[in-house]
């Protein structure tokens, strides 16, 4: 009872903290104070509630005992990691988006391609791709390579669209001048239109980022070596260990979150000049 | 060295639109020589941009032909015959404007050396030395024509042509730059064709005033313009400036009111 | 004359790509699924020629590569050939991801537009949850599907709920993002001219700020709507594959019927594009009527 007494009252004298201080102005460092303080008074008022309400761990773990076993479990977690995330996600990341962003390149030079590929791809781009993981799993394997090629499909498409649309946004005047410029058409790719494409190229990875850790966990629901967070995640859950479940979620969120965080930081120092990145 | 620099022939350019067809020249014959200033004025849809960008292989014309330098101008425009200066500066936001002035000598295969020389050397011409490790965005308005006037200018192209640059600008600044333009012509000695729906302008700034009038895009007026070649501003309270204007001004009137 | 060639050059570029994709197919079933032809000859004791081998791969059981008119076959079968209320029904199983997905796209929707009204209005809500909002976006939320099916049914509730819930979960996202870009689009100009008529908050809400954000929600309801569909698809995985698309995808993948597995997630794909496309059309006619031009 006390717990739950104590995690409310945290909870309202953080809010009418948060309130005090997000009326008395922004700036950088009451822009990062508050989010946190909203987190962790999350996380007291889920610590009260469960242990005031002695929910059983197998339902919700508290956020401590979870802590508790992520510490002790980092060897498995780190395996986990590198087999969803290093070798799955990633690899699948990098090929797939190079194939998306190569075929952006000849879509831009035919407009047939453009009229009859474009169409097709945000079609694509809609549907539940993830439904081909066991299909993968059964041509490609249960290790690593058919989550590989899972996140291949699912980026593919968002990245395919995102570059094609990048690579026609220069402006009619900044094209003229190449015309005026007697410009060969790779001079004017490599000067003009890549560099006027990359704030989307930049949206298409990063939404990619999210599309490829998704597709290599989700993937490993449908068959798996005995790694990986997906693999971890369901087979924990079957055996109702819950805290080892949250600690899996907490990598993925943590590498989610940095990879996206990676993306971005990129993409400011290459789109510096971009209106968006500038205010 | 009398051959015109710029010769147009029965020069004419239809568009095919779902109203019918858009006549946006008609019938144009003009001759422009080596180192003339040539203004060319009207309302909108009289085709004059369309003349300009006819002239730098933008637009195709349907009939009749055209002739830069003696090639056609599509020769001419692999030859960089030219320089082109549109109403905005399109600089490209990424490159630096010492960036953006090498942008053409990098295409045109010019050496690391020359390209340096070359940006320095057009940088002094229009003012702004000292500017070009400066992004676009930092610089106003004004001073971004300027530069996008400077890029223009750094490879050896004989011809300039200038689509309404100033348009966007306020007067004061735009008159500052006129002043500027033609001392960088008296400088360079190019041959000069430039767009403008400015009767003021088109006076100061030209040799001769091409006055054309729409609905078909057609020439209504050619004035040789009997003003010195060396002008201040104070020479458009002159009686002779006023008269040529009068006289432009009566060419624009004809031509919109055969609509 | 002019509607023709629009025809033609709108419809026949996406036509010829849609052909080569077939024709690629077919190529492709009979490449993948070649060498079990040649086994099964081989353990016949037979050779068989190359036409007898491509006639073989279309007809496979088992195939690795199902050719196009079997996975057609298969959802004719399951469709219009079988009941409706039938267990094998593809219909029936796609209703039944579809419940899922409407019932928890309804929920998030509705939650993530009054989260976004609360992040416009309250700036302790803006600076203390957005933050939030947008990180959540960077974690594979989907990968909790297990526990969350799981925990819920250990509470007693199983069923459509979970369900629901995932899919709820992953079309608020996009919703709360949308809306608050949506609800903070009116420019400056608009605001000031509000407060120059001394418009009441609510006023300013109902007849400036949510009009502005129509085109923004409904982009999002496109994404959200499909990411709701993922979202009860995963969640009939660890249900131990009984009813749903998603059940049908992971069954035929333990019993190896490659048919099954296609024709499910054929439907599952009609199912995406049906959903995006109704709410495109609601979109097209409700700005319409607004007058806001796409």
């Amino acid at each position: 009872m006390t717990w739950i007494v104590f995690a409310l009252f945290f909870w309202i004298t953080m809010w009418i903290l948060n309130v005090r201080l997000a009326n008395a102005g922004r700036n950088r460092i009451i822009n990062l104070i508050v989010p946190a303080l909203f987190g962790i008074s999350l996380l007291v008022l889920w610590e009260g509630f469960v242990r005031g309400l002695n929910i059983s761990p197998i339902l919700l773990p508290t956020p401590s005992a979870i802590a508790i076993r992520f510490s002790t479990s980092i060897p498995i977690l780190w395996v986990d990691f590198v087999q969803t995330f290093v070798k799955g996600a990633l690899s699948g990341y990098v090929i797939g988006c190079s194939a998306a962003f190569l075929t952006a390149i000849a879509v831009d030079k035919s407009s047939f391609l453009k009229r009859g590929l474009l169409p097709v791809g945000n079609f694509v781009a809609a549907l539940p791709i993830i439904g081909m993981a066991p299909i993968l799993v059964m041509w490609f394997g249960f290790d690593w390579h058919s989550k590989s090629a899972v996140v291949v499909v699912m980026v593919f498409f968002p990245m395919l669209i995102n570059t094609v649309a990048g690579l026609s946004a220069k402006d009619t005047i900044q094209n003229d001048l190449m015309q005026t410029y007697g410009a060969s058409y790779w001079q004017s790719l490599f000067k003009l239109s890549l560099p006027a494409a990359m704030p989307f190229i930049f949206n298409g990875l990063k939404i990619c980022t999210t599309l490829a850790l998704i597709g290599a966990i989700v993937s490993e629901f449908f068959g798996s070596p005995t790694r990986g967070m997906g693999f971890r995640i369901s087979t924990e859950v079957g055996r109702l260990s819950l805290d080892m479940v949250w600690a899996e979620i907490t990598v993925a969120a943590l590498a989610g979150s940095t990879f996206y965080g990676m993306m971005a930081l990129i993409e400011k120092g290459i789109t510096f000049w971009h209106p968006s990145q500038r205010s | 060295m009398n051959n015109p620099v710029i010769s147009a022939n029965k020069l004419s350019l239809t568009y095919q639109t779902n109203d019918g067809p858009v006549h946006a020249l008609q019938d144009i014959n003009l001759d422009i020589k080596k180192g003339e200033f040539v203004s060319f004025i009207g309302p909108s849809g009289c085709g004059k941009t369309t003349l300009l960008r006819v002239i730098a292989e933008l637009e195709t014309p349907t009939n009749g032909t055209i002739q830069v330098n003696g090639m056609s101008a599509s020769e001419a425009r692999m030859q960089r015959a030219y320089g082109y200066v549109f109403q905005a500066a399109g600089l490209y936001p990424w490159r630096t404007i010492g960036g953006n002035i090498k942008l053409p000598l990098e295409i045109m295969g010019y050496s690391k050396e020359q390209r340096e020389e070359r940006v320095a050397h057009v940088l002094e011409l229009v003012e702004l030395s000292g500017f070009d490790k400066k992004f676009p965005w930092q610089l106003s308005g004004g001073m971004q024509q300027r530069a996008s006037i400077a890029r223009a200018l750094a490879f050896d192209a004989d011809i300039l042509l200038m689509d309404e640059p100033f348009g966007a600008l306020d007067e004061i600044v735009r008159d500052h730059l006129n002043e500027q333009l033609l001392k960088l012509w008296a400088r360079t000695q190019k041959t000069i064709g430039f767009v403008t729906h400015s009767i003021p302008e088109a006076v100061f700034l030209s040799t001769k005033i091409v006055v054309m009038s729409p609905r078909p895009g057609r020439i209504a007026n050619i004035i040789e313009s009997t003003l010195p070649r060396d002008r201040s501003l104070d020479i458009r309270e002159s009686q002779e400036f006023l008269d040529i204007a009068a006289e432009v001004r009566d060419g624009l009137r004809t031509g919109h009111a055969d609509e | 004359m002019n509607k023709l060639r629009f025809f033609w050059h709108k419809v026949g570029p996406v036509v010829t790509v849609l052909l080569v994709i077939i024709a690629i197919w077919y190529v492709a079933t009979v490449w993948l699924n070649s060498a079990w032809a040649y086994d099964k000859a081989k353990r016949a004791d037979t050779t068989i020629s190359f036409s007898q081998m491509v006639s073989d791969t279309m007809i496979q059981d088992k195939p690795l590569l199902p050719a196009p008119h079997q996975v057609i076959k298969e959802i004719y079968k399951t469709t219009v050939l079988k009941k409706v209320t039938s267990k094998r029904s593809l219909i029936w199983h796609g209703w039944i991801t579809l419940s899922a997905t409407l019932l928890g796209f309804a929920f998030g929707t509705t939650f993530g537009i009054l989260l976004a009204i609360g992040i416009v209005y309250s700036r302790a809500m803006d600076m203390s949850v957005m933050p939030w909002v947008i990180t959540s976006q960077t974690i594979p939320i989907l990968a909790v599907a297990p526990m969350i099916i799981v925990v819920l049914n250990a509470v007693g509730i199983s069923g459509l709920l979970p369900k629901a819930i995932i899919s709820m979960y992953l079309s608020f996202f996009p919703v709360v993002v949308g809306m608050v870009k949506g609800l903070r689009s009116p420019d400056q100009m608009q605001i000031d001219q509000m407060r120059t008529w001394s418009a009441s908050k609510n006023s300013s809400f109902w007849k400036l700020r949510l009009p502005s954000s129509m085109p923004y929600l409904f982009a999002s309801l496109k994404i959200g709507i499909a990411a709701s569909l993922v979202g009860a698809i995963v969640g009939e995985l660890p249900t131990g594959a009984v009813a749903g698309l998603g059940a049908r995808l992971l069954a035929g993948s333990y019993y190896g019927q490659t048919i099954q597995i296609w024709s499910a997630l054929i439907c599952a794909a009609i199912l995406a594009a049906s959903l995006v496309a109704i709410i495109g059309t609601i979109e097209k006619y409700t700005l319409r009527r607004m007058g806001i031009q796409l």
